[in-house]
């Protein structure tokens, strides 16, 4: 099935859907729906059996396409994926069906139709697929840019219906945020381009050639950060996170979903996939600062959350702390930190996705995002509850739940090169517990103090198809990962090598260890 | 001698130093143990699942369950019983769990001498509690979900105590922090239990982060993270002092937290804000002697570690003092038990820190305590349930006569833990007590008398729980607006209770008499060896009985023959001990002024700093490289919309313009 070419079939689709869908009268908003929703579980499937036909045991990019674009300048549609640009491919193909789902009656409250809300959810995913599929330099900054546009009118124009101003706000501090993280990583991308022109003879941007040069240490620090501020700021790491908490508390349900699940996914794997293996002396130079960095944000993001009264802005701080350990994953060098980080972003658009999607049940029930409207929902709303604490135990990284995986392996990956790092990263893990627990006990639990959500009804129907795939993925990952790490391990352990990185050993040697089992 | 020469050839390789671990691989019954979890975990399963379609028989459903894991846990422990003593560690792999490089992962479990009589106190008891709660939790609403809980807390805490690596381990240690935490909050409308539950929670997590660290300790210093490798290596003497003994520090870490020792014991007493079958299976007979069970699982990492082993001493010493002193003070009946709890707990982590002779007397006392205090707990459910819910013994007075069986049932469990002969406490306890003294040197004295100290206020403080509650005068009427018609439990509840007092009579003596404990334990925990005593067994004995019957005198004097106010005295009428043990010896006002406070203020500084100061310096940047902040605050024109979007476009300009010159 290698012959396929999954990863053009996989951009195609939603985007011929998204054309479909914009082309649809005003009036068809519910065929808008259906078809969007047809859609997007169809790319899911592919996605799927791309996934099957996927040889994880084979090193380099698999259904690699690559055909020449702007010849002059070196530029393909090159496209081609690892097992970390798979899953999240994955991930991506699987939150759009669901949030297709969840935004149901979402998608007409906002300034334009639901039909354009849907058209702008499939542009958002072919750019979300493009962006892990390229495997050209410029391709991927064609894309990266390119998921901002539907974005933006995603938060700008459907986001919360009752307070426009800071909608609007929120909708353009996102937006110029990301074009100065865009504009650096162009610069960046242009040098690299200069730099394959001197070192090849001929420009391009083609990354497994642009990543067999040997760039002088000096312009590798200035090209390392460019890509990493605008990752930085996409993923978004301390301290360039400010956007992030309006936009996800400004962004309709569904766009926070896709904004904090999939897209803020694009800095931390740019830094696996750009940043370490293009501009390694770099990245060895900057370990200490981006690590640095990654905890500051685990305690920076866990406080900060815990101060929050509104609902969105608080799981969208949790997340400045859970991205503090993506990043502490990826620059510790080792293949279980590094397997744990990508497993992390997987699993971290499944636990705060779930998060966004239980907290935007409430918000549209009760139209407040804030905590103090809610108190002793359980009561009215305890399936509700139930699906909330799954997400928020998930978030804590609760031992068989997906998280906990990643969480582990992150850190322990961390211990055996950074120790003392890694101590203090691990008691980020009671911080966590406070955040996102006391959060539910003042929502869920006590009495009902308000009147009017004695009447709140509990999940319908539809809102359970939402949330029942995240939750079996949820606890399914957090038993049985392997599925996933088969795919990303070998990809990790070879982005490593390639630039001079493998596990250190035990200290103490054990003759005739067990790795596993039983002896 | 076949089993040291088993050992040697399976060490072949290990250096000269020896103490390979070996277990063996499953076979027969011993393939079915994944069963134990699967029961109950399935019968969780289904009652959540199910939902309210299960409400009728959802607590038959749960409690069949539990006993059904219990049959298998017997049949497995009577298989266990007919292997040869050398050979019964017995493991098996279930699936691999994450499996990266070096570091593999996998669940997998191990059927011991000691996992084995875990098994069986923790399905026996689980089982027992469970009839129980079908005639406690009978006008309960919500009476299916704790069915539901209780099968996942069995689960989850089998998952502990058969979990053949670190990490299988931590998952079930978690686990039943996550039960607990979902028991503690059952009635979650209460404001009390809610709290009561995060605490529990945070606490055990502070805990959890020691017991994190120790395995990534050990994995990065032997690469593994199985029991049979790193016990192997710290036996065989590989692994380095310092290493060794963080480790055995961050794993008592992780004890403390889970069992309620100082420092972390304050959440104890609180949870029991959850349903009284819950205070008996979890925060007394079960979940928190788990760091019991961790300090004796990892004996091969203790053995090595004096340090680490004095600081096991000193915190078992202290929260046995602490737990004993505030339970002199609380009126609440549950409360008194569950500072009972954290003494009695402090009992244990003495004895497993005395080393090698005191690993099977801590797990024996554990065991002995798991069924007088359940007992115990059980009881005081049935008086709670008679009395409307009151638990203020003051409130109490005369019962034994209302409640025969539970009075009968409570009094064995009474006898039992204050220590009479011939009574399940009296064995364990007296035991610990003349080890403690055995230790020799002043130490020796200070842990033994410390110990001996306990076991008199323990008399005096569970002798004025019994008096007030059973004897004396009523100080409750039967009539006016807070009237009681108290009444004997139904048998669903009162049948546990008399089984357990079985129990609780004659569990100590089986345990201790002629070592059988000591010596189905000794291939886990070691070889107790020959006791040098200081002080003669005859002797210590003699003293226990002497300050217990003291403490039982100074209880008996004050509170049966004295009447007992219903009322409890002012602060200013009792002394200054009295006042700090009715405050938790102050340990929830040092967490808050040392911890929750600044807390609170540094999150507010910290809301502050980054609206105004990060924020700020973002949109001061924006504003001195483009004028950007007064386009963004003006940002609800619209105009700035058409800017942002215009700047896109420019900027695919700006490349295409860039990539001319270039190719130019």
């Amino acid at each position: 099935m290698n012959s396929v070419p999954w990863l053009t079939i996989l951009l195609i689709v939603p985007a011929a859907g998204a054309v479909l869908v914009a082309l649809l009268p005003k009036t068809a908003g519910e065929l808008a729906k259906r078809l969007t929703l047809a859609i997007t579980a169809a790319t899911f499937v592919l996605a799927l059996l791309a996934t099957i036909a996927y040889e994880p045991g084979e090193p380099g990019f698999q259904f690699a396409q690559s055909y020449t674009w702007i010849e002059q300048f070196g530029v393909s549609y090159a496209v081609g994926v690892d097992g970390i640009s798979l899953v999240l491919i994955l991930l991506a193909t699987l939150l759009v069906p669901v949030v297709v789902l969840a935004s149901w009656h979402e998608s007409e409250q906002g300034r334009r139709s639901a039909g354009a809300f849907f058209a702008l959810l499939l542009a958002l995913e072919t750019g979300m697929i493009g962006v892990f599929a390229a495997t050209d330099v410029f391709l991927f900054y064609v894309f990266f840019e390119a998921m901002l546009i539907p974005m933006y009118f995603l938060i700008g124009s459907y986001g919360s219906p009752k307070e426009q101003a800071q909608r609007s706000y929120a909708a353009v501090k996102f937006l110029l945020y990301s074009l100065f993280g865009g504009l650096l990583m162009l610069a960046a991308v242009i040098g690299l381009y200069v730099v394959s022109a001197d070192e090849l003879g001929k420009g391009t941007f083609d990354f497994a050639a642009l990543r067999q040069m040997e760039i002088d240490p000096g312009l590798q620090k200035w090209l390392f950060l460019g890509f990493f501020i605008a990752f930085a700021i996409k993923a978004p790491l301390f301290p360039f996170h400010t956007w992030l908490p309006d936009a996800g508390a400004q962004s309709p349900t569904g766009g926070a979903v896709l904004l904090v699940g999939v897209l803020d996914k694009v800095g931390t794997f740019g830094l696996i996939r750009y940043c370490i293996p293009l501009f390694p002396d770099a990245s060895d130079y900057f370990t200490p600062l981006v690590l640095a960095l990654a905890v500051v944000g685990i305690f920076y993001g866990a406080l900060l959350a815990i101060g929050q009264r509104d609902m969105k802005r608080l799981v969208s701080y949790t997340s400045l702390a859970h991205f503090g350990f993506i990043a502490l994953g990826c620059f510790a060098f080792t293949s279980q930190a590094g397997t744990g980080a990508v497993l992390y972003m997987v699993n971290h658009g499944l636990s705060t996705g779930l998060l966004f999607l239980v907290v935007g049940f409430l918000v549209a029930r009760r139209g407040s995002r804030d905590v103090e409207a809610y108190g002793g929902m359980a009561k009215v709303t305890p399936l509700l509850a139930g699906v909330f604490l799954i997400a928020a135990l998930s978030s804590l990284a609760l031992p068989g739940l997906n998280s906990f995986v990643s969480e582990f392996l992150v850190l322990v990956g961390t211990f055996t090169e950074y120790r003392a790092l890694a101590i203090v990263a691990t008691t980020g893990i009671v911080l966590a517990a406070i955040y996102v627990l006391h959060l539910y006990k003042r929502t869920m639990t006590g009495p009902l103090v308000h009147e009017e959500n004695k009447l709140v009804s509990d999940l319908s129907l539809r809102e359970k198809v939402v949330v029942a795939p995240v939750v079996a993925l949820i606890i399914g990952l957090g038993i049985y990962p392997k599925p996933l790490i088969d795919i990303i391990r070998p990809s990790i352990t070879a982005t490593y090598q390639d630039v001079g990185h493998s596990d250190p050993a035990p200290t103490v040697q054990i003759a005739g260890a067990n790795t596993g089992g039983n002896s | 001698m076949t089993p040291g020469l088993a050992t040697t050839v399976l060490a072949a390789g290990a250096p000269e130093h020896g103490g390979a671990v070996h277990y063996t691989a499953a076979s027969g019954v011993f393939e079915l143990s994944w069963l134990l979890i699967v029961l109950p975990l399935a019968g969780a399963a289904v009652l959540l699942l199910g939902g309210k379609r299960t409400d009728r028989f959802g607590h038959w459903v749960g409690t069949l369950a539990a006993a059904a894991s219990f049959v298998v846990g017997l049949v497995i422990f009577i298989a266990l019983v007919g292997r040869d003593s050398s050979d019964r560690a017995v493991s098996s792999h279930l699936f691999a769990w994450m499996p990266v490089n070096s570091f593999q992962v996998d669940v997998g479990l191990l059927v011991d001498q000691l996992s084995g009589v875990f098994v069986l106190l923790i399905t026996g008891v689980g089982t027992l509690i469970h009839v129980y709660s079908i005639g406690y939790m009978a006008h309960d609403p919500g009476r299916r979900r704790f069915f539901a809980y209780m099968n996942l807390f069995l689960a989850s805490m089998l998952l502990l105590v058969l979990g053949n690596n670190f990490l299988v381990l931590y998952a079930g240690w978690e686990l039943v922090g996550l039960s607990s935490y979902l028991l503690i909050k059952f009635w979650e409308y209460r404001p009390a239990a809610a709290t009561a539950a995060n605490k529990a929670f945070y606490m055990n997590r502070v805990g959890d982060v020691g017991l994190a660290l120790a395995i990534m300790f050990m994995f990065a210093t032997v690469g593994s993270t199985n029991y049979e490798d790193v016990f192997g290596a710290a036996a065989g003497d590989m692994i380095g002092y310092g290493t060794i003994t963080a480790v055995a520090l961050l794993l008592l870490l992780g004890a403390c937290g889970k069992s309620g020792q100082f420092p972390l014991q304050a959440w104890l007493p609180d949870a029991m804000e959850g349903p009284t079958p819950i205070s008996a299976l979890i925060h007394a007979a079960t979940m928190v002697t788990a760091g019991v069970y961790l300090i004796a699982r990892c004996a091969p990492i203790f053995n090595e570690t004096q340090a680490a082993r004095t600081v096991v001493l000193i915190i078992g010493a202290v929260t046995l003092l602490i737990g004993c002193v505030i339970g002199c003070a609380y009126d609440d009946i549950k409360k008194v038990l569950a500072y009972s709890t954290v003494s009695q707990i402090g009992y244990m982590f003495l004895a497993v820190g005395l080393g090698p002779a005191g690993y099977a007397l801590g797990i024996a006392h554990l065991l002995a305590h798991g069924f007088f205090k359940a007992g115990l707990f059980l009881g005081s459910g049935s008086v709670i349930h008679a009395m409307n819910d009151e638990q203020d013994m003051r409130r109490y007075g005369g019962l034994r006569r209302l409640m025969p069986v539970t009075w009968v049932t409570f009094g064995l469990g009474y006898l039992a833990i204050i220590g009479l002969p011939p009574f399940s406490g009296f064995f364990t306890k007296d035991k610990i007590i003349e080890t403690a003294f055995a230790k020799g040197g002043t130490s020796g004295y200070i842990y033994g008398i410390v110990a001996l100290l306990g076991a008199g206020i323990t008399a005096f403080y569970m002798t004025r729980l019994f008096v007030m509650t059973f004897h004396g005068r009523p100080r409750w009427s039967t009539e006016g607006a807070d009237a009681k018609h108290p009444h004997e439990s139904p048998l669903s509840m009162t049948v546990p209770m008399i089984l357990l007092a079985v129990g609780s009579v004659a569990a100590g003596g089986l345990f201790i008499v002629g070592g059988t404990l000591s010596d189905w334990l000794a291939p886990v925990v070691g070889e107790h060896g020959e006791a040098h005593h200081t002080l003669s067994p005859a002797v210590v004995t003699a003293l226990t009985l002497v300050v217990s019957v003291g403490g039982f005198a100074g209880a008996f004097l004050r509170y049966q023959l004295r009447p007992v106010a219903a009322v409890a005295p002012a602060d200013s009428e009792v002394s200054l001990l009295t006042v700090a043990a009715r405050r938790d010896l102050y340990a929830n006002t040092f967490n808050e002024v040392a911890f929750m406070r600044p807390g609170q203020y540094l999150t507010r500084f910290l809301v502050w700093f980054d609206s105004v100061v990060i924020d700020g310096v973002v949109r001061g940047t924006a504003a001195g490289i483009g004028g950007l902040s007064g386009r963004l605050r003006r940002a609800q024109t619209g105009y700035v919309r058409t800017y942002a979007l215009s700047m896109l476009g420019g900027t695919i300009l700006v490349v295409g313009a860039l990539l001319l010159v270039r190719a130019g």
